[in-house]
């Protein structure tokens, strides 16, 4: 990143890139070198950041026009979405966006879990974005109390109560939490206001994500280490754009049918009555995107010990780095690992079946089996397989062959630069 | 591999069958609306009878808060000419106040004016109606899983019980009701209104106009939202096309294929 020689053609441009160096700073997004043989799994992180600037602004419009009370809440949306020019839309595609933003970072996850992208030089890269997705979940939790339907209150009342099992100060959290003895108006405000807030530290984060990134460069499919720029790399621009922008297209037709053709169809019908104290709704559930979580806490029988679970969940996540011990980056070299990562994408969809049912009978045994099986799968499965599998030898670059001998050639190469770092 | 992978989309198969399942227990009567598709529109009849229905039949008991007596003239909706929708408004009493001397009083309504409520409260609707409160039905067919399908099955679900279920008074069974139990009588009967425009007013004709109209009501902007969204869609097509074959050109630079 520091390693630019830049000097601006006009007069004006040099003047101001040595008080600021923001043309450098553009020069060097520009020439970035990638490797050249990305798929289309990497084109993920700039849909992301489309779905971040997407959600900002046409939640900042929303904003102008949303009333945070609890009275009021419910018909300012209906407002928005009667008498607002474009209410509709804006709304839309702001509830359906957060979907959208889940499955692409969702998507961005797994891609990195496959190919390695969490290891070696790039575990604060991963963490970064673990705290992003973290932040995700919190804003799109609070988002989705905003309309104060019925699913909204109560989904509320059900994830702050977590916090009571917190052992002494569990229920002066929760009234801390609410700003009264029960979700109200209160809750609904200080929601509405970290809402606001939270987008803006995702963007700071995605800024410092994207930093971080820069410094070792992408990892790749083949989840060899690549000279740069060389042979295996192209500059940013045009390449990665264009092919970044052919995905985002792609992705933004899924994104339109949603908006325009099933607008509610990710959302619950029950959300659409107003918020009621009094009516408990017979299934509560949250959206689609948390229900792996939720499986995993009501899993565990005890309250506590079922938070622990989910947030250890999460928390597991972080430690990625350090719990998978292959020195291998992608599982296109790792038959194992390959065969477990397929069958932990599967747990997890399980998760997210049986969160979304009763808690009860055969759905809670199988909760119990995929969520044992998940936590198995970073903390037992991963450490030993690193250690046990035979992997597949790696090329020494994407231009060249497989060579004989290549594995030990590259791991100490591969060794060699682990020290230098 | 193949065989997880297959696993996985069998799954996800699976998945999607039973939600459908999960969200209507039994199935519900299906009609084929003409809201529906890419293309949906509504049927400005229907929609005028609907409103004719609801305000006949329904609205005694259920309000419609969020909607003004000028979106019946809006475009997109049932389109009463202005004066039309200025009549309807006109034969409504709204309190309005306070006056000068602080009084309240009661004046024709205006297009500007919300639909006017039943009630003057919830707990006065939840009294008069044996203690449940008749929802609003602003966007009754959203809130309710199987939308416009499931409402038109309810009004077409009222039936004697079978022997084995007990009903207090002012309980009704209903086929398709949530727990086969519904406080509301059966609303329609053959006739129960007189169409303007000759249509005969059976238990399905009127079922399927209300639901219509119950569905604009929810949805004002369908219409548009339909519209654009096709444009939007063919649009993005066109684009992705145009930035695939400029994508082919850059990369063709590096090396034949991306």
């Amino acid at each position: 990143m520091s390693d630019h020689d830049y000097t601006p053609s006009s007069k004006f441009g040099k003047w101001f890139n040595d008080r600021l160096p923001l043309l450098t700073l553009g020069k060097h997004l520009t020439d970035y070198p990638t490797p050249k043989n990305l798929n289309y799994w990497w084109t993920f992180g700039g849909i992301l950041t489309f779905c971040l600037i997407t959600q900002i602004i046409t939640g900042l419009v929303l904003a102008m026009h949303y009333i945070a009370h609890a009275d009021l809440a419910f018909a300012s949306v209906e407002h928005i979405m009667r008498d607002v020019n474009y209410g509709w839309l804006l709304r839309y595609v702001h509830a359906n966006g957060a979907s959208m933003f889940f499955l692409a970072v969702y998507i961005h996850i797994f891609r990195s879990l496959f190919y390695g992208s969490y290891k070696s030089p790039r575990e604060i890269i991963w963490i970064l974005g673990i705290i992003i997705y973290v932040l995700m979940m919190a804003a799109a939790f609070m988002g989705y109390v905003l309309p104060w339907g019925q699913m909204s209150f109560w989904g509320a009342t059900v994830i702050t109560n977590l916090f009571s099992a917190i052992p002494f100060v569990g229920e002066s959290v929760v009234t801390w939490l609410w700003g009264g003895y029960s979700v109200d108006n209160p809750t609904l405000t200080r929601f509405f206001a970290l809402h606001y807030l939270i987008p803006f530290l995702i963007l700071g984060l995605v800024v410092l994500h994207i930093w971080a990134l820069h410094v070792p460069g992408n990892n790749n499919p083949i989840g060899i280490d690549l000279q740069k720029p060389s042979k295996d790399t192209v500059p940013f621009h045009p390449y990665i754009v264009v092919k970044d922008l052919f995905a985002l297209l792609l992705f933004m037709i899924v994104f339109a049918f949603f908006v325009f053709y099933s607008p509610n169809i990710l959302g619950h019908a029950d959300n659409y009555i107003e918020a009621d104290p009094l009516v408990t709704p017979t299934h509560i559930v949250p959206e689609w995107y948390l229900l792996p979580f939720y499986a995993i806490l009501r899993s565990v029988p005890d309250k506590l010990m079922g938070v622990i679970a989910m947030f250890a969940a999460i928390g597991v996540l972080a430690i990625l780095p350090w719990l998978d011990t292959s020195k291998i980056r992608s599982a296109v070299f790792r038959p194992l690992y390959r065969q477990f990562y397929w069958i932990l994408v599967l747990d997890v969809l399980i998760l997210g079946y049986v969160g979304a049912m009763p808690a009860e009978g055969l759905y809670l045994l199988v909760a119990r089996v995929a969520t044992a099986y998940y936590f198995a799968h970073f903390l037992i499965i991963l450490p030993l397989l690193g250690k046990k599998e035979r992997t597949l030898p790696l090329p020494l670059s994407l231009t060249e062959p497989v060579l004989g001998g290549s594995v030990a050639m590259s791991a100490a190469k591969h060794k060699s630069e682990k020290n230098n770092l | 591999m193949k065989k997880i992978k297959s696993i996985i989309f069998t799954f996800i198969l699976i998945l999607n069958s039973n939600l459908a399942l999960s969200a209507e227990k039994i199935d519900l009567l299906k009609v084929d609306w003409s809201f529906n598709g890419l293309f949906g529109t509504f049927d400005r009849g229907s929609l005028q009878r609907g409103y004719q229905v609801y305000t006949e039949v329904c609205a005694s008991c259920h309000s419609m808060k969020h909607l003004s007596y000028r979106n019946l003239a809006q475009e997109g909706g049932p389109e009463f000419s202005l004066e039309e929708a200025k009549a309807i408004a006109a034969s409504f009493i709204v309190v309005d106040g306070p006056d000068e001397y602080g009084e309240m009083f009661e004046r024709p309504g205006k297009l500007s004016d919300k639909f006017v409520n039943p009630y003057l409260n919830d707990n006065e609707a939840k009294s008069a109606n044996g203690g449940a409160y008749p929802p609003d039905m602003s966007v009754l067919v959203k809130a309710r899983g199987g939308g416009a399908n499931y409402l038109y099955s309810v009004l077409n679900g009222y039936e004697e019980p079978p022997a084995n279920i007990e009903l207090d008074d002012g309980v009704y069974y209903n086929k398709y009701m949530y727990g086969n139990k519904i406080k509301m009588a059966n609303p329609l009967d053959d006739g129960i209104v007189e169409y303007n425009d000759g249509t005969e007013a059976t238990i399905d004709q009127m079922s399927k106009d209300v639901v219509t109209f119950l569905t604009w009501a929810a949805e004002p902007h369908l219409e548009t939202r339909h519209r654009i969204g096709f444009k939007v869609i063919v649009y993005l097509i066109i684009l992705s096309i145009l930035v695939y074959f400029s994508m082919k050109r850059i990369w063709s630079r590096i090396e034949p294929k991306v």
